[in-house]
């Protein structure tokens, strides 16, 4: 007994993930899982940046447009394969959360912009002079 | 003696009493929950910092501009060490799942050294910046730029006290229980960080170069 002391840890842990891995599992992911993640991550990291460093479209809104887009890919593939996500995982209430979640941001951020935006539109224009003279 | 007792009640009752809860009070399912929760509450402290960024981005007091600053292949580096830790990390995970200590461990250290090496960067471009005089205080831009980026990089340096803290835990009382949830819990505080980096790299970075 005293010679393994470890022994007995360990088969008490196997037991207890067992015991838990029923109903609920989040999907611990396996070596295949993580790879693929990683490999759409590198190239969903790698195109943003050449696109813009290497400067491949002229239009700036189109590069912005395609970046943005990638992010969100890029997100989705890092939730799946990465965190785990899928509608069933904590009988659906992490779902629920991150939807939650999005929703609110969504309204933060483009409540923001929206908002702010349009108070800099309504403001009184500035001479240069006036902007001098500003406390 | 109890063990009777209970016999008693439940003869009497016609029903089975139940005094005690057959499954562990906090199974492992709920902290996994709970602690989404709290990182759904810190995406949005992050989702606020975005905002305050996408507002203020392009107020420079006449002071340098996000091209004029960024050092897209330095950024593109610690996009890098950022994906690498995460995928040590999830190889972390899967050893732990093979209950092999030894691996686990030496996969924890990797990814705290790949996350070392993030905030390096990070504290290097930080002070790379304030020397050339583009520092928080000089126009909101870098004031929104420096509270995104620095709240990012403060969350990494929590995750690698954590994560050193978690090896040491391991090495001592081996892959018990605890420490497989506490591993669980920091696995998804760190593929996290990674998910807000992706928002740090595209928007605030190459967005910023862009426009």
């Amino acid at each position: 007994m005293s010679s393994h002391p470890q022994a007995p840890a360990h088969e008490d842990a196997a037991k207890t993930h067992h015991a838990h891995s029923h109903g609920h599992e989040a999907g611990h992911g396996s070596l295949k899982g993580y790879m693929i993640g990683f490999g759409l991550s590198v190239i969903l990291t790698a195109i943003p940046f050449i696109l813009v460093m290497a400067g491949v479209f002229d239009s700036n809104l189109l590069t912005a447009f395609l970046v943005m887009a990638l992010a969100v890919v890029q997100i989705i593939v890092h939730m799946v394969y990465f965190l785990h996500m899928s509608p069933r995982s904590e009988g659906g209430w992490t779902m629920m959360a991150l939807i939650f979640t999005l929703v609110i941001v969504g309204i933060t951020l483009a409540g923001s912009l929206w908002v702010m935006h349009h108070l800099n539109a309504n403001m009184m224009p500035m001479s240069p002079e006036m902007m001098k003279n500003m406390p | 003696m109890a063990t009777d007792m209970a016999h008693n009640i439940q003869t009497q009752d016609g029903e089975k009493p139940v005094f005690y809860l057959k499954e562990d009070h906090h199974p492992e399912g709920s902290t996994n929950l709970g602690f989404w929760l709290y990182l759904m509450s810190d995406c949005l402290i992050f989702a606020v910092l975005f905002a305050t960024h996408g507002v203020l981005g392009r107020n420079y007091a006449a002071g340098p501009s996000p091209a004029d600053l960024f050092d897209l292949p330095l950024v593109a580096i610690n996009t890098a060490m950022l994906l690498f830790s995460s995928i040590t990390y999830g190889f972390a995970m899967l050893q732990m799942e093979r209950n092999a200590k030894a691996e686990t461990l030496f996969w924890l250290a990797v990814t705290g050294l790949f996350g070392a090496a993030f905030l390096g960067l990070e504290l290097y471009e930080f002070a790379h910046l304030i020397n050339e005089g583009a520092g928080p205080t000089r126009s909101a831009f870098l004031s929104s730029f420096f509270t995104l980026v620095g709240t990012h990089g403060l969350h990494v340096t929590f995750g690698i006290i954590w994560l050193i803290t978690l090896m040491v835990q391991v090495s001592k009382h081996g892959l018990i229980p605890e420490n497989r949830r506490r591993l669980m819990c920091l696995s998804m505080f760190w593929h996290f960080l990674d998910v807000i980096w992706i928002g740090v790299f595209s928007f605030v970075y190459l967005m910023g170069v862009l426009v």
